[in-house]
């Protein structure tokens, strides 16, 4: 475990070793507490939860392509969007980002592994636990035709909805205990991540040297400390009510609806940040490597994560415009809701910076990186319409809403996520992903984006709520809603080519060796992939682009930082 | 291709990494307990039957004595630890350990008397709901930290707790720190303002 | 109310907007929030087309400034192998891209600040009409306090004069879980939260009626809580208050079939859940019906107020609105023949 005991060289993965039954296989697998390996089962596990939550998406679209369709009943309905949001935010995008984390953090820090390699791996059973558990639910009643009694109360799971009185059987107590314990394993990967980053960096990598996304994911797990806890304190109180007929939320006995408000977007809002952050963590490695040039105004770049990570904690109530706060209270959020748009901004600006002046190459990581920078733009400035109190007033609630955070979820978080699996496929395999299926994919998940999302803002400014299973005719919906559920077939075809690309190439992709971009941080300077502990000789920087020292002697950084 | 590596030029320590992971730990525990104080300080006055908690609450001054000194008692055992003096770390974890149990058991005997002669319950109004989950939600860190405490005296008594070990020892001990501090804030919310 | 930013940007809202026809439709999209006809929901556009206009020009900025860097800076063919110039930031540079920002946070800060105030601190005037709006697990319920009346799903508002001005007061509460009143014509939303009553006003300027709906995930039927809103003139208006003041049994019901239909809605389990002004039904669990007849929808808005529609709605409630918390009373086709004769007399 300690990093000092560590054999010298890579034994780990040495071939020629005897062929192991996939059984024994499986068993270390299953007992690993490497964090790469931990790494790529979160990732594994995310994307089998993409699949399920997309089909979820999918049957919401399909319903709503045309008004008063009867695809689902309205309580299937309910129960999809319900586990389509659940899922999608803590079962795909959280388990996503980290392991990405996982595998990388150490890797770019020059270390051998997480400061806490035991409790990595149950962090990450525990979110697999949480995910098992959520979808245990649909057992848990008439089975899969009447999609059992799955959580149907939306994500927010509101207040009193969730009470006894209004949500019968088991479903909102699977809901409850599957984030729960998930967030016991999110606060526990969130402890690790700061204690790697802050205790494990290898020899000169000052924290001013530490790649930008050791910093941003350093940003994202403080933060979780302090949002995922509400949550779980939230998530106890409701248990309280429901197990032990406690008040916390009964509005017969003096309790409150919106306290429930208050304590879900505490939490809920900076999620949001936590899970854009990694990806402007992914964009901040890869927009430099493909234009050949630093990133642009690092301290600023840092700075402005911070910010992000600061202001957000207040600006939960941006969610709650309607719920009838005061004045004051409302033209607060709203200060502080525009307020993010200053660093997010700085951002995008450093980005361009990084790219003016340079020889950008547009590989499908990088594709995909401008298919970030694009969309998050967009998505961004929606948010600003909504952070407007009045205007969100009209839109809150409304598919503009939908919109705006599919917008930046869709075309921002996936984009940037699909950028990095691009660029860090060959590390973590060896082999490099075909870039013929790569642009392909790019372009026709591009299309269904844009089908499915641009198009879905319009009925939101027409007067159509979100969360309905079915709408009339002539209210000038119908048409938005047949072209966004057209989307999602290209969506679908994408994330096919995607999937069919991850595997193919794992057999039939191009050797990639240790460094196929030509690129500057530590995980470069390793085996592709690495072995079990990283690296045979621990490395010591002098710059934040170590790779860029030793392949230009004549001009290293260090000489400017 | 590999980064070579230098000669040790100049001196590089980074903070123990126990300690940066209780110091998050303790962050996150706090801001859970924050919303469970904030919760309280909320529904105080808001529930629509009795009992209130003047017509109940006697305030636990001795049992909090202990808990606080025992905050005391755990530093200067890990002090003694550290300089070897492994008798006297004995002494004074078992002394930590004795006045926590002290405290669970007032706790305990405090809600025994209140769900008996006074009739309050989780179930009973807010305040009862909002009282047991904040002084449960710290009696069961309470719980948690003795056990903790437990592991490592019987490890002592083992003779298997060494000075070199002070350091995981004075991690355990910060949580411990912390549940103490905690209870300052549960005593002044719930006995002193909510009184 | 922002008029004087609010004209310039609906102009140039209006060009950016054309091909979207985004723009004042009137009959094709009854819910555009850009089509207000009430003060609140006036000012609401007025400074939702300035945040537009504000992002867009930053939109425009942006993204031409993207689409320059991303061609100008390609790799081209044959290029040399040689790295660009290493460029590590300009301090003169992010000044800039914090301060400009800044600025234009503040004023849309400002701007917001401005209508949330003139919006929620607005002074109703004497002569102001107040009504309670009640949400249920699938309907709405509307009581007149200062005149007596309760009705449902169809809310009754006077035409507000610029001349002599008669807005609505509605005070929102909840007899269940979360909803909120959404007519965008008419104002923005606001929820209806158990034990937190809410308030809002709306002064339509329009005759005509207006669509909203629930804007609250509040359960099954979230879908169907669909909202009208009648404004008449105060003519009609009075007229209407006239007529919901009568009690039902002032006219006994003619024919033999309807009287039969009475008797059996005042032995059924009917009267638990509905009320019937003058007769023996008081229920409140479901909504009013003394009136039922002057609607023009059933179960909000999830029907035709037909009587075909009224007698399948009172046969198999979940045949129109599955998950209605109202039972199917498992009649016979006499008995519902009555049932629904009787409802029909209901004016
Ligand atoms: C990764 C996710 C993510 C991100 C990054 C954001 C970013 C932002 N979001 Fe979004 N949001 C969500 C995910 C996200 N959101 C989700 C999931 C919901 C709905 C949850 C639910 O209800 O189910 C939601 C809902 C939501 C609402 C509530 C709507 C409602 O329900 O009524 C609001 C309201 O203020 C809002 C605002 C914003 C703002 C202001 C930003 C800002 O951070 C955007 C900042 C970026 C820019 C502004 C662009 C770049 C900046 C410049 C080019 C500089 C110049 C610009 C200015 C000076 C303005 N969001
Ligand atoms: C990470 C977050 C995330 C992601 C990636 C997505 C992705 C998608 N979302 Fe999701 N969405 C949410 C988070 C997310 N969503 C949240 C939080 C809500 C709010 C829930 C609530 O209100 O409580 C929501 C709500 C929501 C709604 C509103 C429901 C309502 O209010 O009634 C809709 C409607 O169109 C929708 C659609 C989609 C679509 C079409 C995609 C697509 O991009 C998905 C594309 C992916 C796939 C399609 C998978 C690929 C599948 C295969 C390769 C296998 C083959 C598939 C089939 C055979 C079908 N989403
Ligand atoms: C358990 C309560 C209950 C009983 C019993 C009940 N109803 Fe209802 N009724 C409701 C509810 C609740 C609604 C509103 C449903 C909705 O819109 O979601 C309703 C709606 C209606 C409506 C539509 C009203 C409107 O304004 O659109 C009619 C008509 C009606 N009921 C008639 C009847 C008749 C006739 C009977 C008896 C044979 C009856 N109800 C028995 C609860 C009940
Ligand atoms: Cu009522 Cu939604
Ligand atoms: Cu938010």
């Amino acid at each position: 475990m300690s990093s000092e005991s560590m054999p010298i060289a890579g034994a780990g993965n040495l071939p020629g070793a005897a062929r192991r039954v996939w059984l024994e296989t499986l068993h270390e697998w299953l007992i690993t507490v490497d964090h790469k390996k931990l790494g790529l089962m979160y990732i594994g596990y995310a994307l089998f939860f993409l699949v399920v939550g997309g089909i979820e998406a999918t049957i919401i679209r399909i319903q709503l392509a045309v008004p008063h369709a009867h695809f689902v009943s309205p309580e299937v309905f309910n129960r999809m969007f319900t586990m389509h949001g659940t899922t999608m935010i803590f079962f795909v995008a959280m388990p996503v980002l980290f392991g990405f984390a996982n595998y990388l953090v150490p890797l770019m820090i020059g270390a051998r592994d997480m400061a806490f390699p035991r409790l990595n791996a149950f962090s990450f059973w525990m979110t697999a636990f949480g995910g098992l558990l959520l979808y245990f639910s649909f057992l848990g009643g008439d089975g899969l035709y009447g999609a059992g009694s799955a959580p149907d109360v939306g994500w927010w799971a509101y207040a009193p909805l969730t009470s006894k009185a209004f949500s019968r059987g088991h479903s909102t107590d699977y809901w409850t205990v599957s984030l729960l314990a998930s967030g016991f394993g999110t606060i526990g990967t969130a402890v690790n991540l700061v204690a790697t980053i802050l205790s494990m960096r290898c020899r000169g990598m000052t924290l001013g040297k530490m790649p930008l996304l050791a910093w941003l994911n350093l940003v994202m797990s403080g933060m979780l400390l302090f949002t995922i806890t509400p949550l779980t304190a939230a998530q106890i109180m409701l248990m309280v009510d429901r197990y032990l007929d406690g008040h916390f939320f009964d509005t017969h006995a003096g309790g409150s609806a919106a306290i429930w408000m208050h304590f879900f977007w505490i939490f809920g809002h900076p999620e949001v940040y936590v899970l854009i952050i990694p990806c402007f963590a992914f964009v901040s490695e890869i927009v430099p490597v493909f234009s050949r040039k630093p990133i642009f105004g690092y301290p600023v770049m840092v700075a402005a994560t911070v910010a992000i990570g600061g202001v957000s904690m207040s600006v939960w109530a941006h969610h709650m415009y309607t719920i009838g706060m005061t004045s004051y209270e409302n033209a607060f959020f709203v200060l502080t809701t525009l307020a993010v748009g200053v660093p997010t901004g700085i951002k995008i600006f450093n980005w361009l910076g990084t790219m003016w002046g340079g020889k950008i190459r547009y590989a499908p990581p990088m594709m995909f990186c401008l298919g970030f920078l694009f969309q998050f733009l967009i998505a961004g400035l929606t948010g600003i319409m909504l952070g407007s109190a009045p205007f969100d007033w009209q839109l809150g609630n409304s598919y503009f809403v939908v919109a705006h955070f599919h917008y930046v979820i869709v075309g921002g978080i996936l984009f940037a996520l699909f950028a990095a699996f691009y660029y860090w496929y060959p590390k973590m395999t060896g082999r490099m992903l075909n870039d013929t299926l790569g642009k392909w994919h790019f372009w026709v998940f591009l299309i269904g984006f844009h089908l499915t999302f641009d198009f879905m803002h319009i009925p939101g400014l027409l007067g159509m709520p979100r969360r309905i299973y079915t709408y009339e005719p002539g209210r000038g919906w119908a048409i938005w809603n047949m072209i966004a559920t057209i989307g999602v077939a290209f969506q679908i075809a994408g994330i096919l080519i995607f999937v069919f690309n991850l595997v193919h190439s794992y057999f039939r992709g191009r050797v990639a060796g240790d460094d196929p971009w030509d690129a500057w941080t530590l995980e470069w300077a390793t085996s592709s992939p690495p072995a079990a502990c990283n690296f045979a000789v621990l490395p010591e920087v002098r710059s934040r682009r170590p790779l860029w020292d030793l392949k230009h002697p004549e001009d290293p950084d260090w000489k400017y930082e | 291709m590999t980064i070579p590596q230098t000669l040790p030029s100049s001196p590089w320590t980074l903070p123990s990494r126990g300690r940066v992971g209780m110091f998050c730990f303790i962050a996150a525990e706090a801001s859970i307990f924050t919303i469970f104080v904030v919760a309280y300080l909320f529904y105080l006055g808001k529930s629509v039957s009795g009992p209130t908690p003047r017509e109940v609450l006697e305030l636990p001054i001795f049992s909090s004595v202990c808990l606080l000194s025992s905050s005391l008692t755990i530093h200067l055992a890990v002090e003694f630890l550290r300089k070897g003096k492994s008798g006297a770390f004995r002494a004074a974890w078992g002394l930590t350990l004795l006045l926590g149990a002290i405290f669970l058991a007032a706790t305990g005997l405090e809600w025994r008397r209140l769900i008996v002669e006074k009739g309050l319950t989780i179930s009973t109004n807010l305040f009862g709901t909002t009282y047991y989950s904040l002084v449960g939600l710290h009696a069961s860190h309470v719980t948690g930290g003795l056990i903790g405490l437990a592991v490592v005296m019987v490890l002592a008594l083992a003779g298997k707790v060494r000075p070199e070990h002070s350091g995981p020892v004075d991690v355990l001990s910060l949580y411990w720190h912390f549940v103490d501090a905690v209870w300052v804030v549960v005593f002044t919310v719930v006995y002193v303002i909510g009184r | 109310m922002g008029r004087s930013w609010g004209r310039g940007g609906a102009k140039a809202f209006a060009v950016l907007s054309a091909p979207l026809c985004l723009g004042q439709g009137t009959s094709p999209r009854p819910g555009n929030i850009f089509a207000p006809a009430s003060t609140p929901a006036e000012m609401i556009y007025g400074v939702s087309v300035f945040v537009l206009v504000i992002t867009g020009i930053i939109f425009l900025a942006v993204f031409g400034l993207l689409v320059y860097a991303a061609v100008k800076y390609r790799r081209r063919e044959g290029d040399d192998a040689r790295e660009p110039a290493q460029v590590y930031g300009s301090d003169q540079l992010e000044l800039a891209w914090t301060v400009i920002p800044v600025i234009i946070v503040l004023v849309l800060f400002i701007a917001s600040a401005r209508v949330i105030h003139q919006v929620q601190d607005a002074d109703m005037p004497a002569g102001t009409v107040q009504v309670t709006v009640i949400g249920h697990q699938f309907w709405w319920e509307f009581r007149y306090p200062k005149l007596g009346i309760i009705t449902a799903n169809e809310l009754h508002v006077p035409l507000s004069g610029t001349q002599n001005p008669r807005p609505t007061l509605l005070k929102l509460l909840s007899a269940d879980t979360d909803h909120s009143f959404w007519v965008p014509r008419l104002a923005g939303k606001t929820d209806l939260i158990p034990n937190h009553p809410n308030e809002m006003w709306i002064d339509p300027r329009i005759e005509g009626m207006f669509l909203g709906q629930c804007a609250q995930y509040c359960g099954v039927q979230h879908a169907k809580m669909l909202l009208r809103v009648y404004v008449d003139t105060p003519e009609k208006f009075d007229e209407w208050v006239a007529a919901q003041k009568r009690p039902a049994a002032a006219a006994p019901p003619a024919g033999e079939s309807a009287a039969a239909g009475r008797r059996l809605f005042e032995t059924t389990a009917c009267v638990a859940c509905h009320r019937v002004a003058g007769t023996r039904a008081f229920g409140r669990v479901g909504p009013d019906l003394t009136h039922l007849m002057s609607r023009a929808t059933l179960a909000s808005g999830a029907a035709e107020n037909t009587p075909a529609d009224l007698r399948q709605w009172i046969e198999k409630p979940d045949s129109i609105k599955p998950g209605s918390l109202m039972p199917a009373m498992n009649l016979s086709a006499k008995e519902l023949d009555e049932v629904t004769a009787y409802l029909l007399t209901l004016h």
